[in-house]
């Protein structure tokens, strides 16, 4: 049997239908067509589902839709408005932080958190505090380098020069 | 895959107007502030091809047309640059589309062996440099001055003497009526705005924002899903199948018998369809399957591995020789002899596979995926499902990760069958347990290797035998067992070391399961043996492990211009702290070359690796940003598969299933990487993609020998217990 939800999703309110065993991601993905919350493991391993739910990242491959009741989730299309960057999603192009992208949505839905909770962190609190995302393809130092570029730039520092070294 | 290096006469320029287009548009950007649109593309009015590559309308918009699909590594900025450079557009001026296969756009329409840029730099200068020099006749036409006094600059043609311009739109009807310049002349590089220079890629922030849209991510109308049950042993075929409790399941609409063709091999598969994707995946877990195994559950990797060893001692085909091995070897001083092993690996990127396909009326059949090889993709189904290629409509999304394994088409091949037996459109997903579990597979290699060194440990004799199966047999109906495969030997005679006697083997040993490229393909395992037992000759002969590479490489080589580069950055003299130890490696195979120095410290029982440095030779590069990014992927992936990952076998099934036991590096234990790039220019340009890989392993076992004493001759190996 159905239950009757209503979530907050990046500001608008919705009330659905939904099958109790529903998962979060799949509501996300397939429910409200929110497609840039991605799944790339169904076992919380590698964090592409990561999404803000009342402000806490969580990885919403492991969440039932119905957990989501009377809560409010803020999704990567939630980050910024269309034709605009947020500091985070600024620092991952500057500093080429991606390549494929597929993981990006969850990286940047964690590190908001981080730098929510921890406006200054060390490389080393980055490190740690993103180890449940995974990537594949970027080397993960650059994705260090825009979360970097994002902290200095929400705190009005200067940032540093993102010019790559070669020969 | 090696690339056909293509020709421009194949791309015959057409001057047509009111052309459709075709192709997905992906993105529309401008510069940081994107606009998407997500769609067919539908080019204004009055559009005026100057080859099927460039599009230019009236209102002024151009669009170039990427052949190459984006699977992370760049090609969607990096293809359209090489146009756009001799254009004169910046690729904000520019909207990108990603073609689908269609003829039109001509045989390059697929990526892999690191080929995009290097197989096509030229000729897409010159295609932009073509189209260029037709709008800036047409503007001196119009304005009855010289062809000379005229230049292009930032989308417009100005008349320099008068200081008067036309845009590209204005232009654009005359100019494509125009002959197309048999030689267009090519910019100086060093007038370049855009080759060369490190660009934020514009794809970014597409992808940074969930508005890029991956294959999983398509969607059409009336489109239901499917979750598709593989036998677990690769192979066995089905005898019956019970659905009672499948079709129970809330929103599962029916369950049919489909297949999936993999390689040479064509296997029975259940395909639940329901009306999304979760019902799809219950409705799979409640089939009751009886499968006949056919005595492929008897299959294990410990066995396996046995019979590579023992094969070991027969002679093999004979891959390469020159000079006398046999007789040098047993003359030689110092004699040394190892054997070295490493595993299958999944390719496991990070979106999983999937496939839309709508099979319509009249056989028209309409598919959204993402893929390696569009061209492929159509010719392929056409073949597969008998029906014409101009029958198909292929929509290539943004690809999250490859690695190869969207080289091949077994899961478009599933959504088209199905979506044919159901009438619906279906988008098939695979879980990640499909994906690991499932193939196919970066073969594993064994290697026997052999080396006589002279008293004063000059290096006389060489042998690389490998043992291992077969790629090309597992992929390709007629292969001949009498040759040897060459991709198995890949590049294990082509290296600049100058050793007088040498025989390189190949043993091929039967494997029956879906075998593929795996980025850097079987350099990645091959150059961990030879790479490290040049280090066990270096050790043998007392030399250092660099200047003894050095010494035998072939003088004014790219090979020894690399090594002195690495030996430089890496302040490979410089004395380390206690504990510490470092490695060196380069490999030189089909895709480029790459060389690189590990460092290691000691801590506790592990190894911790410290640092990276990573000398690529490109020659001429289009992103020096996006090579780096390259090579620093590159690195990361040879690390998991070195003390990570590794995919083995157990009853006939695959024992991993998902990251938490076919894991991957992590961020909080990256290493410092620090990569240069050597790009003297000129007209030969190596691969970026995949170099980065082979040396990782060879350099990170020599780094842990030369810090503890141990060999390892084994990969994966647990880097927390040496």
């Amino acid at each position: 049997m159905n239950k009757q939800i209503t979530v907050t999703v990046n500001g608008t309110e919705h009330t659905l239908e939904v099958e109790p065993r529903l998962l979060l991601v799949h509501m996300i993905r397939e429910v409200l067509n929110l497609t840039g919350t991605h799944i790339g493991c169904d076992t919380t391993s590698c964090g592409a589902c990561t999404i803000l739910l009342d402000g806490k990242s969580v990885k919403s491959c492991t969440i039932l839709a119905v957990q989501a009741d009377g809560k409010s989730i803020k999704t990567i299309e939630g980050v910024s408005a269309e034709g605009q960057l947020d500091s985070l999603q600024e620092g991952f192009h500057l500093n080429h932080g991606l390549h494929c992208g597929f993981c990006t949505p969850g990286m940047i839905m964690r590190a908001t958190e981080l730098l929510e909770n921890n406006p200054n962190p060390t490389e080393e609190e980055i490190r740690w505090g993103i180890s449940g995302n995974l990537c594949r393809c970027t080397g993960y130092n650059n994705i260090v380098k825009a979360i970097q570029y994002a902290s200095a730039k929400n705190r009005g520092v200067e940032t540093a020069s993102t010019e790559p070294e070669f020969v | 895959m090696q690339q056909n290096t293509s020709a421009i006469d194949r791309r015959k320029f057409l001057k047509l107007s009111g052309i459709t287009g075709t192709g997905f548009l992906i993105g529309l950007n401008r510069g940081l502030a994107n606009t998407v649109v997500t769609g067919y593309f539908q080019p204004g009015a009055d559009v005026y091809e100057f080859t099927p590559l460039i599009n230019i309308e009236k209102s002024g918009t151009i669009t170039i047309f990427n052949t190459r699909p984006e699977i992370g590594q760049g090609t969607w900025q990096a293809v359209p640059s090489m146009i756009a450079e001799e254009l004169e557009v910046s690729l904000d001026q520019v909207t990108i589309v990603q073609t689908g296969g269609e003829k039109k756009y001509g045989p390059t329409q697929w990526v892999g062996g690191s080929s995009s840029v290097r197989g096509a730099y030229t000729d897409l200068r010159k295609t932009g440099a073509s189209a260029k020099e037709m709008l800036q006749k047409a503007a001196s036409i119009k304005w009855n001055v010289p062809f000379e006094e005229c230049y292009a600059a930032n989308g417009k043609i100005f008349h320099k003497p008068s200081g008067k311009s036309l845009g590209y739109g204005e232009l654009a009807e005359a100019a494509s009526k125009l002959e197309v310049p048999a030689a267009p002349k090519l910019k100086d590089p060093k007038d370049f705005k855009i080759l060369g220079k490190a660009t934020p890629r514009p794809d970014v922030p597409l992808k940074s924002s969930g508005r890029a849209v991956f294959g999983i991510d398509a969607s059409t109308p009336g489109m239901v899903y499917a979750s598709i049950e593989r036998c677990p042993v690769m192979g066995s075929k089905l005898v019956s199948f019970d659905d009672s409790a499948t079709k129970n399941v809330k929103g599962v609409l029916q369950v049919v018998k489909s297949e999936r063709i993999v390689g040479i091999y064509r296997y029975e598969t259940i395909a639940v369809i329901a009306e999304n994707y979760w019902a799809a995946l219950q409705g799979r877990k409640a089939l009751k399957v009886k499968w006949d195994y056919q005595g492929r559950e008897s299959f294990n990797s410990k066995n396996f591995e046995t019979k590579l060893r023992s094969l070991s001692s027969q002679e093999g085909l004979l891959d390469h020789s020159q000079g006398d091995f046999e007789k040098s070897f047993s003359a030689a001083a110092i004699k040394l002899e190892a054997f070295y092993e490493t595993p299958f690996v999944s390719h496991s990127p990070i979106e999983p596979m999937n496939c839309l396909a709508s099979w319509t009326a009249g056989n028209k059949l309409e598919i959204w995926t993402s893929t390696q090889v569009p061209g492929d993709v159509v010719s392929g189904t056409a073949k597969e499902f008998a029906i014409p290629e101009d029958n198909i409509t292929l929509h290539t999304l943004f690809n999250g990760g490859a690695f190869g394994r969207r080289l091949i088409n077994d899961y478009i091949y599933e959504a088209v069958d199905i979506s044919k037996k159901i009438s619906k459109p279906v988008k098939v997903i695979w879980t990640r347990e499909d994906d690991t579990q499932q193939g196919p597979f970066r073969p594993l290699t064994f290697s026997a290797m052999k080396a006589g060194l002279s008293a004063d440990g000059k290096a006389i004799a060489f042998q690389h035998k490998v043992i291992a199966p077969s790629l090309e047999a597992t992929l390709e109906k007629n292969h001949d067992k009498t040759k040897v495969n060459k991709t198995m030997t890949e590049a294990i005679s082509e290296q600049k070391y100058e050793i007088p006697n040498m025989k390189n083997t190949y043993v091929a040993a039967d494997f029956d399961m879906p075998l593929l490229y795996w980025r850097a393909v079987t350099s990645t395992t091959l150059a961990f043996a030879h790479e490290c037992f040049i280090d066990e000759m270096a050790v043998k002969a007392k030399k250092d492990p660099l200047d003894y590479r050095l010494g035998m490489v072939k003088k004014s080589s790219d090979t020894e211009k690399l090594l002195r580069k690495l030996k430089e950055v890496s302040n490979w003299n410089k004395k380390l702290p206690a504990g510490w130890g470092r490695g060196v490696a380069q490999y030189e195979f089909f895709a480029g070359l790459c060389g690189q120095v590990v460092e290691v410290s000691k801590k506790g029982k592990g190894i911790k690796i410290e640092k990276v440095y990573a000398v690529i030779d490109m020659g001429t590069i289009v992103n020096p940003d996006t090579v780096k990014g390259q090579v620093e992927g590159a690195i990361v992936m040879a690390i998991s598969a070195a003390i990570k990952s590794g995919i083995t076998f157990d009853k006939g099934q695959t024992m991993q299933t998902n990251f938490h036991n076919n894991p991957v590096l992590r961020i909080n234990e990256m290493p410092v990487v620090e990569v240069h790039i050597i790009a003297d220019g000129g007209e030969v340009i190596k691969g970026a993609g995949e170099p980065g890989l082979p040396p990782l392993a060879p350099a990170l076992c020599n780094a842990i020998f030369a810090a503890t004493g141990k060999r390892i001759r084994r990969l994966p190996f647990d880097i927390n217990n040496i």
